[in-house]
């Protein structure tokens, strides 16, 4: 096949931010028809890249060509009107408003100076037919789920003459069917000859809808690759720089564990999650597998007292507790890493070591300020630990990839040097990279006697760190395996489906 | 638009809070016209009309504000300036309305424009911003004078005690036309300009209108100069109303507009809400007065106690209308 001219080159990218170099030299030329995934850990660059392309930040070195005229764009806007639309992955849509309307505000269809309602739905819905979907284009925009709100985005985009249309990270909220959606809409823009820049983390996705690849690392070039051509290995080799030898070593087994930490009878709580036992040992690793909505935020949340449960007992240690609220959780040693971490769990403007010490300062009280000597101590220890990068502690968290900003979540709960470590989802969203080493972070734990309660959608995670498996369905758990030899993926997913039955 | 969901025959929850003012203003209609005679008249909602044309008036611009999520405290100061600034120039100088009026409304909407401007360029809480502008133009009235000047312009008060009789022996005061013309206008600017449509959605999401290009500084600073025009222009129709200005007229009225437009559905985070529910907000509030005038007994600070209560029944709804649509 004779590659068509690109539509998009840009080629010899810098950009320097304080103390950063966050690109040196990167090319990426985007084709007519093509999807083209844009890949690398968090912090590679790809966000800052993205942002040169569309005129957020202005670019410090190289050039941007457009159909083979130079063009800079001052803002997302200008970019736009060349015919450059950006997907992102928070739908920046107003859901008060229509669906029609969300496709076309600002550019409303008009007659006589009055917005002509009518004309504005029909080309809607013709546009949204051109997506295959058809929705009721009147009804408010928040009356429909995240896949359909990112569909009525893509329709924006595209409705504005679009030539390359970029969509970052957008399947990370996504379902599995809704997925397929997506892809299926990709599919189509790309035979209208749309050239496609897509970003996300999960590498089956990328396989499977990427045509070519451009990989950064460390704000450099590592190469473009035919995505055929590539195998996954070899992707992910090249995305963090070495083997993943040790992470394909890891599995965890079943142990004998003999001194229980945390011991749920009967606890329940009615529309969150039936009642259910659970023992949890110290420097057990239990992992807890099941669909999205099956109850394991909800589990979560009532050992950490986060809800009240309303049913059954709690013992910490052998000695029954009251967990009303997640203070008294704190002071039996429990913390929750909870898995929305930009809306629980950091402060964005505050900086690294404002955010790690939070927690140690609220078990203390205001009155007893952390001493700033001991506050630098700690939280040097654990940037150095978590590898947080860039190590300076006086970074503002908003500034930290997704990755990084986990980290710093982990390091907060870690310097409270809990007993039990509740982490829910602590690498969704982020690279392979740095999943691997929060992976090895929990084995360490847990090996220092740290019970953990991991909770992941993934199940190879669950089974490469756990040493029991709490399987869920339908707010109920319905089995404990061990993790012996024996557990695959392939078990556990029988039994989710199965609900256990079989076992 | 729709007006039926799919399945079976039910209002969507955007047109539920007006529907429930609605059904509270015909309610208290009808329990006033059991309880008192001579009550259930149409002269009787004509009258709520002619006593809170200047307070309709206002309410409107305080829906603009209030749709792009902001809110602006300063419409009973401008209002009352609005009164004073007329009265002096009248009995002063003897200048002529046709001269003075359209003045304070340009003096209205640039106090609006200012406020909007330093909202949007410092980027500071409209709530301190309205605050600083409530504060000024209650002084400035003062700077004018500090008694009430009556206004004996015959131009003026031919026009303030016109009747214009419609059908069955009912009447209305040429404010009520102005304030439904007004009203007529914002519906139209709110739903058939771009303007209006950038007002919900800056209301709805300020980062996603940005994101969407939409000029949403120009919007912001649009509704402040909307609502300075509003209160100038209810300024004007007060005047009429009192024949008089004076530093101490309109005294907690942007308490009552804010009220009005909170009862009539509009939510205080912006984006949602209706024209139509404020009429029919400022409609319940005259009612209120109405009902404790005709009770006779009760003295008239029973009015506050009764919209606090209202405020607080529809806070209480719109909070659980906005949980349950969130899930």
């Amino acid at each position: 096949m004779i590659a068509p001219a690109p539509v998009l080159t840009m080629s010899g990218i810098g950009k320097q931010f304080p103390g950063v170099k966050a690109l040196d030299g990167v090319d990426l030329r985007l084709l007519p028809g093509e999807v083209h995934a844009l890949m690398g850990e968090n912090g590679a660059g790809k966000s800052t890249l993205i942002k040169v392309l569309t005129g957020v930040h202005p670019a410090d070195a190289g050039t941007i060509e457009l159909a083979g005229a130079p063009v800079a764009f001052a803002s997302p806007l200008e970019a736009q009107h060349a015919g450059i639309s950006t997907v992102y992955q928070e739908v920046n849509l107003c859901t008060n408003l229509s669906v029609a309307e969300n496709i076309f505000i600002g550019r409303e269809p008009r007659r006589r100076g009055r917005i002509d309602w009518k004309r504005m739905r029909a080309r809607a819905g013709e546009l949204l037919a051109r997506l295959e979907l058809s929705l009721d284009v009147s009804a408010p925009l928040s009356t429909y789920s995240l896949a359909i709100q990112q569909m009525v985005a893509i329709a924006r985009a595209i409705d504005i003459e679009a030539r390359v249309l970029i969509l970052d990270e957008p399947t990370s909220s996504l379902d599995g069917d809704e997925v397929e959606q997506l892809f299926r809409v990709m599919r189509r823009l790309k035979e209208e000859g749309i050239a496609i820049l897509f970003v996300s983390h999960f590498l089956d996705q990328v396989y499977e809808i990427s045509d070519r690849m451009t990989i950064l690392r460390n704000g450099r070039l590592v190469g473009e690759h035919l995505t055929e051509r590539l195998p996954q290995v070899e992707l992910v080799a090249k995305m963090i720089g070495q083997e993943l030898e040790e992470l394909e070593r890891m599995h965890g087994e079943a142990g004998v564990f003999d001194r229980p930490l945390v011991e749920a009878r009967e606890l329940g709580r009615a529309g969150a999650i039936e009642p259910f036992t659970l023992t949890i040992h110290e420097g057990e690793v239990v992992g807890l597998a099941g669909l999205l909505g099956s109850g394991r935020t909800e589990i979560a949340r009532l050992l950490f007292g986060a809800d009240h449960a309303g049913t059954g007992e709690i013992a910490v240690g052998g000695a029954p507790v009251a967990l009303r609220t997640p203070r008294a959780a704190m002071n039996h040693k429990i913390a929750f890493c909870s898995e929305n971490r930009k809306a629980d769990g950091l402060i964005p403007d505050l900086t690294v070591r404002e955010n790690i010490i939070l927690a140690l300062q609220a078990t203390r009280g205001w009155t007893r300020p952390v001493p700033r000597e001991q506050q630098d101590e700690l939280v040097g220890r654990y940037i150095k630990a978590l590898k947080i990068s860039p190590p300076n502690p006086e970074h503002l968290v908003r500034d930290l990839s997704g990755g990084n900003q986990q980290k710093v979540v982990l390091a907060r709960w870690l310097i409270l040097e809990p007993r039990l470590l509740i982490l829910d989802e602590p690498t969704r969203g982020i690279d392979v990279g740095a999943k691997a080493e929060i992976q090895r972070l929990v084995a360490e734990l847990s090996g220092g006697g740290m019970a953990v309660l991991f909770i992941s959608a993934e199940l190879e995670e669950v089974l490469r760190l756990s040493h029991k498996v709490e399987v869920l369905r339908d707010r109920r758990l319905v089995a404990e395996l061990p993790n012996d030899g024996e557990l695959t993926t392939d078990v556990l997913m029988e039994t989710i489906a199965s609900g256990g039955r079989a076992s | 638009m729709t007006t039926l969901t799919v399945g079976r025959a039910s209002v969507p929850t955007k047109y539920l809070p007006v529907l429930v003012t609605g059904c509270l203003f015909l309610a208290m209609f009808v329990a006033g016209g059991i309880r008192y005679e001579g009550f259930a008249s149409g002269q009787v909602i004509l009258n709520v009309f002619i006593d809170n044309a200047f307070l309709l008036v206002v309410a409107v611009g305080m829906t603009f504000v209030i749709l792009t999520g902001g809110i602006d405290l300063s419409v009973g100061s401008v209002v009352a300036l609005s009164t004073m600034i007329s009265a002096s120039l009248m009995a002063g100088p003897g200048w002529p309305p046709y001269l003075v009026i359209p003045l304070v409304l340009v003096i209205g909407s640039g106090l609006g424009l200012v406020m909007g401007y330093i909202v949007h360029a410092f980027d500071i809480q409209p709530f301190i911003v309205t605050l600083a502008g409530m504060f000024l133009a209650r002084g400035l009235c003062y700077t004018i004078g500090t008694e009430s000047i009556p206004i004996e312009d015959p131009t003026f008060t031919a026009f303030a005690q016109a009747r214009l009789d419609l059908f069955a022996d009912m009447w209305i005061s040429p404010s009520v036309i102005v304030a439904v013309v007004v009203v007529l206008a914002a519906v139209y600017v709110l739903h058939y300009t771009r303007l209006g449509r950038a007002v919900y959605a800056t209301g709805g999401s300020e980062q996603s209108a940005l994101l969407m290009g939409l000029p949403v500084a120009r919007t912001k600073i649009t509704v402040y100069t909307i609502s300075g025009f509003c209160s100038a222009l209810g300024g004007v129709l007060l005047s009429f109303y009192m024949l008089s200005g004076y530093g101490l007229h309109a005294v907690g009225m942007e308490l009552d507009a804010i009220a009005a437009v909170v009862i009539g559905g509009t939510l205080l985070t912006g984006g949602s809400g209706f024209l139509l529910g404020t009429v029919l907000g400022v409609l319940v509030l005259g009612l209120i007065q109405t009902i404790i005038s005709f009770e006779g007994t009760l003295s008239s600070w029973w009015t506050k106690i009764f919209i606090g209560m209202l405020l607080f029944a529809f806070i209480l709804l719109q909070r659980l209308f906005s949980a349950r649509s969130r899930r």
